[in-house]
């Protein structure tokens, strides 16, 4: 796949590649897909004989890079896919976003600035992704050398992490990894030495917050050595109760263990108890949960300006309603759609100009009223 | 004079003023001073002194670096006291391999090349313990290739660098134990069996002198009773 420097002018790879197909977080199918909206798995490695990437010179860093370049672009992944490489130092800020709303990439990655504050937008950095599905993303020069990321939709950790696992393998092949007998693969914050393993999964709990209960479940989540992050992962604040749960433990664990913790202990108790107050909302409770999702339907379908935040408060509502059968006629693809195509990049390139924010506004607005309005059909990829 | 032990020769004696202006007298063997922290020598090195050997690479030591206000600092507290050479250097405050200095790594929580979790591992170890959970060794995947290409070769330096030597690896397989016979005692029959599983595979890895036997042995029996008691949770 051609690197996106070599892109000829006038044509953008992302930007034709932005809708070719739903990203997979927002497939809406697999196991516990009614809480569960994706699982991911990300594995941080750095290459011996280098610095970390915060301490690594920009000769380094370029060295680094090449290396990754050619064992990724070299790899067989055994399937139609194949693996897009984007050198980010090149690519534009609208592109950099792009591949943050798809969650392919960490913020910090497309600011290119690391916790130090150190680097730049000119460090040498890239991303390479899995095309056309999207199921894998490894970040080059981020805080580590190497951060490998896996997403499937719904409950599916062991499938990822086989995944991961399988390309660790192949791009270890080629390259000796930091690595000490005590503390296992070595990253530059010891937060994250050990396995190097973050498993996370995206979960919708709107009926626990109405319930009451969301605060509850989110202490026992802390207490139990999880992390718990909003809509946008790190350092984000929740909106629509989308919640990004993971683990914080990397050391003294194998895969197997925390694997098992989360996908078999920790995560089907939380849907359990999603479920239950969903349960008990819909015989206990049911006009003010009716209320809450008509009401959200109606701001989305009549308002004329949607911030992005308050959008995805209204879509989470909405999602909750089409899986308790109170609204009819709308489909989960179309809610996911919108979760995404809302976003401001995303909004930006279905239209194919750029906005002001207030543009942005009326933009977003009149997309939803489109996509849910009931004589409208299929409009979910965009409207003008 | 014999030492508040009892057992040796009392060869450092202190006098204490209270601060209600009593005296105190103490005499100590060199033993006893030592775990006691009283210097058994009045000339301590000036480079002992001195906290950081950053200041030798022509850094100066700010007051923030000095302030109590983390885990590390104490630690950079007790090297100023007066302390038995040898800690003094296994300790260093930069890496050798990056010139990261200990301070950067405070300010930053970002550890410089790989080098340093070697250079700082007596500081940073008991941190990252506590970041974990109290895991303190890694348990789980090790570099396959890498693995592969040292055993082929027999090349036992580079086991040692992936493994550890045989005393690490001893030391590993006996947490292990520990843990697993913990779990087994908890009823946390699932851990156990994982744990059985590392512990097998981590003896399969690079069996040592007539570790590997015993290990093996230590496996059966575990795993015949995890087996065992696991079977009616599972139903």
């Amino acid at each position: 796949m051609q690197a996106a420097d070599d892109t000829p002018q006038g044509s953008n790879p992302l930007r034709e590649q932005a809708f070719s197909k739903r990203a997979e977080w927002l497939r809406g199918l697999g196991e516990s897909s009614d809480v569960v909206m994706s699982s991911r798995v990300r594995l941080a490695r750095n290459i011996a004989g280098f610095p970390f990437t915060p301490q690594a010179s920009r000769i380094d860093r370029t060295q680094i890079l090449e290396a990754c370049k050619q064992r990724i672009l070299n790899m067989t992944t055994g399937s139609a896919s194949q693996f897009m490489w984007i050198d980010l130092h090149h690519a534009g800020r609208e592109d950099r976003n792009l591949l943050v709303e798809r969650q392919l990439m960490s913020r910090q990655h497309a600011k290119g600035k690391l916790s130090t504050g150190k680097g730049g937008l000119e460090e040498p950095r890239s991303v390479a992704v899995l095309v056309p599905d999207e199921r894998v993303s490894i970040m080059i020069n981020e805080e580590d050398h190497l951060r490998i990321q896996t997403i499937h939709s719904g409950l599916a950790l062991s499938a990822c992490l086989e995944e991961a696992n399988e390309l660790d393998d192949m791009i270890e092949a080629g390259m000796d990894y930091a690595y000490h007998p005590r503390f296992g693969y070595l990253t530059a914050c010891p937060t994250n030495v050990g396995t190097g393993l973050r498993l996370s999964v995206m979960l919708h709990l709107p009926a626990l917050k109405l319930t009451g209960e969301l605060d509850k479940v989110k202490r026992a989540a802390s207490d139990m050595g999880l992390a718990v992050r909003g809509f946008h992962g790190e350092g984000s604040e929740s909106s629509g109760e989308f919640y990004q749960l993971s683990n914080q433990t990397t050391l003294g664990k194998s895969d197997e263990m925390l694997l098992r913790e989360m996908e078999h202990e920790i995560v089907p108790r939380v849907v359990g108890y999603e479920r239950h107050a969903r349960k008990n909302l819909m015989s206990n409770r049911k006009e003010l949960i009716e209320d809450q999702i008509w009401r959200a339907l109606g701001t989305l379908r009549h308002a004329k300006l949607m911030k992005v935040d308050e959008a995805l408060d209204l879509l989470s509502l909405v999602r909750l309603g089409v899986l308790t059968g109170i609204l009819e006629g709308i489909t989960l693809e179309q809610v996911h759609g919108l979760l995404l195509s809302t976003q401001p990049i995303h909004l930006q390139k279905t239209l194919g100009e750029v906005l002001t924010q207030q543009q942005r506004r009326v933009a977003r607005a009149s997309h939803i009223c489109a996509t849910l309005t009931p004589s409208s059909k299929n409009t979910d990829t965009g409207s003008k | 004079m014999l030492c508040e032990c009892g057992q040796y020769e009392a060869t450092i004696h202190e006098v204490i003023i209270t601060k209600d202006k009593k005296k105190v007298e103490r005499h100590l063997c060199e033993h006893c001073a030592r775990e006691q922290g009283v210097s058994s020598d009045p000339y301590i090195p000036i480079s002992q002194l001195i906290s950081s050997s950053s200041y030798i690479m022509g850094q100066v030591i700010t007051d923030e670096d000095a302030s109590p206000d983390d885990d590390f600092t104490a630690h950079a507290d007790e090297s100023i006291k007066p302390q038995p050479a040898i800690k003094t250097k296994t300790s260093p405050t930069a890496c050798i391999g990056c010139g990261l200095s200990f301070s950067g790594f405070k300010k930053n929580g970002l550890l410089g090349c790989p080098s340093c979790y070697q250079t700082f591992e007596d500081r940073i170890g008991p941190m990252i313990e506590r970041a974990h959970e109290g895991g303190c060794n890694h348990v789980g995947k090790v570099p396959k290739r890498a693995l592969c290409e040292s055993k082929t070769a027999n090349d036992t330096s580079r086991i040692e660098s992936l493994l550890g030597d045989i005393r690490q690896r001893e030391e590993r397989l006996e947490a292990l134990r520990g843990r697993l016979a913990k779990s087994i005692h908890d009823e946390e029959y699932e851990q156990a069996a994982m744990l059985r599983d590392e512990l097998t595979r981590l003896t399969s890895l690079a069996p040592s002198q007539g570790a590997s036997q015993q290990a093996s042995s230590q496996v059966e029996v575990t795993t015949t009773r995890a087996a065992s008691d696991s079977a009616p949770t599972s139903s």
